[in-house]
């Protein structure tokens, strides 16, 4: 799997060179039109409303950050000539302010100029109380943005901040024209529909015609940037349909380009791909399968308001011996194969992506070991009744195991039930319709926050390369409760003094290699706790038609990051 | 009007053959029987059908594997003696699969058109016949008729699914509420036509002179009114069982009916349908399988309509 | 006859209002949070936000009327403005789609070509192919035409159709190539290439709802011919030396039509909320396609909507049935 991955890479690096070497006898639209197709389709353009990933990566070819990630998760500079840094003096020394110049000449899509008082406008936009900002996380912590100049930005933070690279970087916080947007803030940004549907950017393309949920059409921008760039004069932009439906489009029949997001069955992916007419694209971010472990007794003999707190400890999964052994009989390799064959790798680790930050050190659990979890079970006091299910002074080892409702996730369930079982565990299933198990709906007892039962299933990750923010979320207090309105990430219930101490020095730590450490250090902390049991890291995995050049598979932004640059191979 | 048809159909006049036979008068469910039996559809039908119920009731008894076997050295295999219709993605049996989830497909058929068919002929009955009464229900039907299906069961799984699990565990819980919620949305048509057809027949002579007589409302219904509606009615209800059928499978291919781990003829096709191109069986068994159902229940309909018409019978 | 219809539709605009009513209570109950399917990035005190910022704060009367008005004053008269051009659209807000928030009548008109087009042209040619099929089938009870086409109604009736569609694609459109798998909405029939070209992307959903359609229909055809066809009147005629062909076409179809007629009444409302399953299939973005998808998402708004325009169709559609019921059949007296 691993070899697979770095040959996408040397793929992609292989397109890179004769893309920049027939640069010149490129020029914009000369590549004509380009088909793709988003099986679930494009609600809006207006990523700060929607917080969806296809939107954002519909949106990121017409609205740009001053910022993004590259394929290989490096900060590269977008709007601006450069990123700030601490070295050339664009971070201040306390950490609490960052200033950005933007590029000369830079033009809006209608011709006018890009200034900072526009992007200063997005982040009043986007913090505007009533407007209900998908992003305003990215501005969590921000004190003021102010236009020094037409072309400078200050950024001050309220503490402190390692990491300043969250406001204006990556897909999720492209910059807004505010002539465009001034009189759509608060209650009235979903009444824009005309400036929702079609916003005016610095990016490679211009929406000409946006059919909510169906299909957009794209013309190139006559005032990018790169005088040659973009190459396709025109995209549609379908959506519809479903997965299958998508590959078989790009795979088979040739109708289409570029198919998002193909969570396919493995055999099935490669089957389709015998066709030949394009290839898969796969490379992997931090998205990963895991089964959280409730720290906290969800038995509903309890009283409403202390179910699933901390006030009563999980009487059979506080215990570590019994976590290490649901772990142990787990076959990580098979699930994977099984799942997500090519676009998945099992793993171990918490924090899976970027590599730098994956920890090497967890390895062992990639090898199922059966015996050694009945050891553990029989160490733990739980012994082997003769109905195959074990019990410990007349209580059955009984698990119930819910997750959202999808062929594959049904599929690992049965798998890992059976598995359990072989270990004297009788494990109850149950599965819950995606909108209610992600809903945070603090009246539904069937959300993953409330967690009324003892494992769970389901796929997290985060943004941008730093985890910071995702290793906080496992801190104590911030679990889901009944005074928070169940609102919290951290899912399991998990509380360690040592790991918030480690957490809040990686909070205060600006050295990136020290970085690395702290973020390993935290990764070991947790999973060798059993706190949780990762199960497989799943990749991006979209489709491409082998007559398009250019296009470089980025997990750490929008896939479209370079859309400009994407060319027809001429046969 | 003649006399044949102003008898009820309880008690059609003796066929000619049988005046000069001095053994008590024939019930009237062995001249059904005898007219069915001509019907070569229906026959082919009722056997085909009585067929899959053994398959689904007693396939069990014979072909005993677990349906929720995993064997994951022998998944995504053909046919061979040990997996007659092969194994799924997990290897589990498919044929063992398609026994549970058939008798579940079946019993949400039957179960539902039934509850619908009593439902819907009801009111039918009720609207047509008693003037003051066809308003309402009439709007009630209207109302049923402009409810989605889909929010409504949504809606039915979270108000009434702990409750129900609870009482009869996961599995019957939602068995129930899909039945119930088929049902509930299904009656409208007979109910509509029932009442069209008795709108017609209550003008008609041998209702009047019924009535005429005295009959009681009850009496005219049951003894004249309902045996007239039989032959929509059995329409309706051959239909009916072929839609809870297909609708139970499309809800399981819209994600919102059945959970995946719990086989049903409708979740086997889904869950195969990306496999086609590899394992058109995994497509094709349960495809066979629902259609051939109601296939052989249509026929059987069919047959019945034409045995039940006394007009038709004895023809 | 028109006092009739006149009562009849006075008593509509309380039903529907009822229907409305029940419907919006029904999803204010529904479990399902516009927010999950939002990745989970996104922190829930963000997604609180979001909700809030979609007018769920207020209790469910208020948004039931407010809901009301929008979608009896504001949404129609944008639609005619729209239309026509005049410049009468009432001021204030509009439904606004949770989900695209963009007002849900723009996306209805949008997505009502398509959907037309297809299941549209699916029920007409369903239609068109059971009379002559339901006709004859009665008229020559168990010959050789009657089994066959028996059978083959009761196949297309018996295959569901997310099986013909997808063994449809499998067969047309990956191995011989002639159909394209996916609906283009941004087609426009222009002149004789574009036109053969529409043809072909309707082919596959149509044919497929088309003999779904037509099996359903010729059932009931063939059912209700058979009743007429013994009936004392057609001896009558018969007796009075009519043509065969007059007592046939004339008398006996003029009679069977009548609860076929109510039947197909019944079924086009169906038509337009379109045939989910096959929209799906065939990735047709139609008004089917629409409903289910914020079904998924808990676009209330949007399922409302959809769900009021529906509500609308079958009392409508129902009172015509009724009304056609009375022209068709003298015997039924409504007053």
């Amino acid at each position: 799997m691993r070899h697979r991955t770095a040959l996408m890479g040397a793929v992609a690096a292989a397109a890179l060179i004769p893309g920049m070497a027939l640069a010149q006898e490129r020029e914009r639209g000369s590549s004509g039109h380009l088909n793709m197709i988003y099986w679930q389709a494009i609600s809006t353009m207006n990523v700060f409303l929607s917080g969806g990933t296809k939107e954002m990566n519909a949106a990121s070819i017409v609205l740009e950050p001053l910022a993004r990630f590259d394929n290989m998760g490096e900060l590269t500079p977008w709007l601006v000539d450069e990123v700030p840094t601490l070295d050339n003096g664009g971070v201040s020394e306390d950490l609490k302010s960052i200033t950005w110049v933007l590029s000369e000449g830079l033009l809006w899509s209608d011709g006018t100029e890009v200034t900072a008082d526009d992007v200063v406008f997005t982040w009043e936009y986007c913090t505007h109380p009533e407007g209900g900002c998908a992003y305003r996380d990215r501005f969590a912590g921000v004190e003021s943005v102010e236009a020094v100049d037409d072309r400078t930005i200050v950024v001050s933070f309220e503490d402190a901040t390692p990491n300043p690279y969250l406001p204006f970087v990556g897909a999720g916080s492209p910059i807004i024209q505010r002539a465009q947007f001034q009189d759509c803030t608060g209650t009235r940004a979903p009444e824009c529909t005309d400036a929702n549907f079609a916003p005016i950017g610095t990016g490679p393309y211009v929406v000409t015609d946006f059919r909510p949920n169906d299909v957009v059409q794209f013309e190139a921008n006559p005032n990018y940037r790169v005088p040659t760039q973009p190459y396709f004069q025109t995209i549609t932009w379908a959506g519809g349909g479903d997965a299958a439906g998508a590959a078989r489009a790009v795979f088979q029949t040739g109708e289409m380009d570029y198919a998002w997001n193909l969570q396919l069955a493995p055999e099935v992916i490669e089957q389709m791909e015998a066709g030949g007419r394009g290839e898969l694209l796969v490379d992997f971010g931090p998205l990963m399968e895991r089964i959280e472990i409730n720290f906290t007794d969800p038995s509903p003999s309890l009283p409403e308001g202390e179910r699933a707190t901390r006030q009563h400890p999980h009487p059979i999964l506080s215990d570590i011996r019994v976590r290490e052994a649901l772990s142990l009989a787990i076959d990580r390799e098979l699930l994977t194969e099984i799942g997500f064959g090519p676009m998945g790798q099992p793993t171990c680790n918490f924090i899976v992506a970027p590599p730098a930050m994956a920890s090497p050190n967890n390895d062992a659990c990639l090898v199922q070991d059966i015996d050694r979890a009945n050891e553990l079970l029989d160490e733990a006091g739980w012994e082997m009744g003769s109905d195959g299910i074990r019990t410990r002074d007349g209580e059955r080892l009984e698990l119930l195991f819910q997750t959202s409702t999808n062929a594959v996730r049904q599929d690992f369930q049965a798998l890992i039930q059976q598995w359990w079982r072989e270990i004297g565990i009788d494990t109850r299933l149950r599965n819950i319709d995606a909108g209610v198990f992600f809903g945070s709906d603090p009246g539904s007892p069937d959300t993953y926050l409330k967690f009324y039962a003892d494992v769970q299933m389901y796929a997290s990750l985060f943004e941008g390369t730093d985890p910071t923010p995702h290793l906080e979320q496992r801190r104590c207090g911030r679990e889901p409760q009944p005074d928070t309105q169940w609102q919290g990430q951290n899912i399991n219930r998990y509380c360690n003094e040592e790991y918030d101490a480690l957490w809040s020095e990686l909070n205060r730590e600006p050295d990136p290699d020290r970085r690395v450490e702290l973020v390993i250090a935290l990764n070991d902390m947790f999973v060798q706790d059993f706190a949780h049991l990762p199960l497989v890291a799943r990749g991006r995995v979209s489709a491409a038609s082998t007559t398009v050049g250019g296009i470089v598979m980025n997990v750490w932004d929008s896939e479209h990051w370079n859309q400009a640059e994407w060319y027809r191979i001429e046969e | 009007m003649t006399d044949a048809s102003m008898q009820p159909s309880g008690t059609p006049p003796p066929p000619a053959e049988d005046v000069h036979d001095l053994r008590p008068p024939r019930n009237q469910w062995w001249d059904v029987w005898d007219q069915f039996k001509t019907h070569k559809g229906a026959l082919a039908g009722m056997i085909v059908f009585i067929s899959i119920l053994l398959f689904v009731t007693a396939g069990p008894w014979i072909w005993a594997v677990d349906p929720g076997l995993i064997d994951i050295r022998s998944r995504n295999q053909g046919s061979s003696w040990a997996h007659p219709m092969g194994t799924d993605q997990l290897g589990r049996d498919i044929l063992a699969r398609m026994m549970y989830g058939g008798r579940v497909s079946v019993a949400v058929g039957l179960v539902a058109m039934l509850l619908g068919l009593l439902l819907g002929t009801l009111i039918g009955v009720l609207a047509g016949y008693f003037k003051p009464m066809d308003g309402p229900l009439m709007r009630l039907t209207d109302l049923f008729l402009a409810l989605p299906l889909l929010p409504l069961l949504l809606i039915l799984v979270t108000l009434f699914r702990d409750t129900l699990e609870g009482m009869f565990g996961q599995a019957t819980g939602v068995f129930l509420l899909i039945v119930f919620a088929i049902a509930i949305t299904s009656w409208m048509q007979t109910a509509r036509i029932v009442r069209g057809d008795v709108l017609a027949l209550k003008e008609r002579e041998f209702v009047l002179a019924a009535r005429s007589i005295g009959t009681p409302s009850r009496r005219i219904n049951t003894r004249h009114i309902l045996p007239n509606v039989m032959s929509p009615i059995m329409v309706s209800a051959t239909l009916g069982i072929a839609t809870a059928i297909i609708t139970e499978s499309a809800l399981s291919f819209l994600g919102l009916g059945f959970p995946p781990d719990f086989p049903t003829w409708g979740r086997i096709l889904y869950d195969g349908r990306d496999w086609i191109e590899q394992y058109p069986a995994r497509v094709v068994w349960p495809g066979v399988f629902i259609s051939l159902t109601v296939l052989s229940v249509n026929y059987i309909g069919d047959g019945l309509r034409d045995a039940l018409d006394p007009r038709i019978r004895g023809r | 006859m028109l006092n009739y219809t006149l009562r009849r539709l006075a008593f509509a605009v309380p039903t529907v209002l009822v229907i409305s009513l029940i419907v919006f209570l029904m999803l204010d109950m529904a479990p399902g949070d516009p927010t999950a399917s939002l990745p989970l990035t996104i922190p829930p005190e963000v997604r609180e936000q979001m909700r809030l910022a979609l007018g769920l704060g207020d209790p469910v009367l208020v948004r039931y009327v407010k809901w009301l008005h929008m979608m009896v004053v504001v949404e129609p008269s944008h639609m005619i403005a729209n239309a026509t051009g005049w410049n009468i659209g009432v001021e204030g807000p509009r439904i606004l789609s949770w989900q695209t928030r963009s007002p849900v009548g723009d996306i209805i008109v949008q997505r009502m070509p398509q959907t037309l087009w297809v299941v549209g042209l699916g029920y007409l040619f369903g239609i068109l192919i059971a009379v002559p099929i339901g006709v004859i089938s009665a008229y020559r009870q168990y010959s050789w035409f009657d089994q066959a086409g028996t059978f083959v109604s009761m196949v297309g009736f018996s295959v569901p159709t997310f099986f013909t569609g997808v063994v449809f694609i499998l067969i047309f459109s990956v191995w011989l190539g002639w159909f394209p798998s996916m609906y283009d909405t941004t087609h426009q029939v222009r002149d004789w290439d574009s036109f053969v070209f529409q043809v072909r992307q309707i082919a596959m959903p149509v044919a497929v709802l088309a003999l779904f359609n037509a099996s359903q229909i010729s059932r009931f055809m063939r059912a209700s011919m058979l009743d007429n066809l013994n009936q004392d009147y057609v001896r009558t005629a018969r007796a009075k030396g009519l043509r065969e062909k007059t007592v046939v076409l004339v008398h006996v179809l003029r009679n069977s039509m009548i609860p076929v007629v109510t039947v197909i009444a019944i079924g086009i409302p169906t038509v337009f909320t379109g045939a989910i399953i096959t929209e799906q299939i065939f990735r047709v973005n139609g008004l089917g396609d629409a409903l289910i998808r914020a079904i998924y998402v808990s676009d209330w708004p949007m399922v409302q909507t959809i769900t009021f325009i529906f509500a609308i169709l079958i009392v409508l559609f129902n009172l015509i049935a009724d009304v056609l019921y009375g022209i068709l059949d003298p015997r039924i007296r409504y007053d």
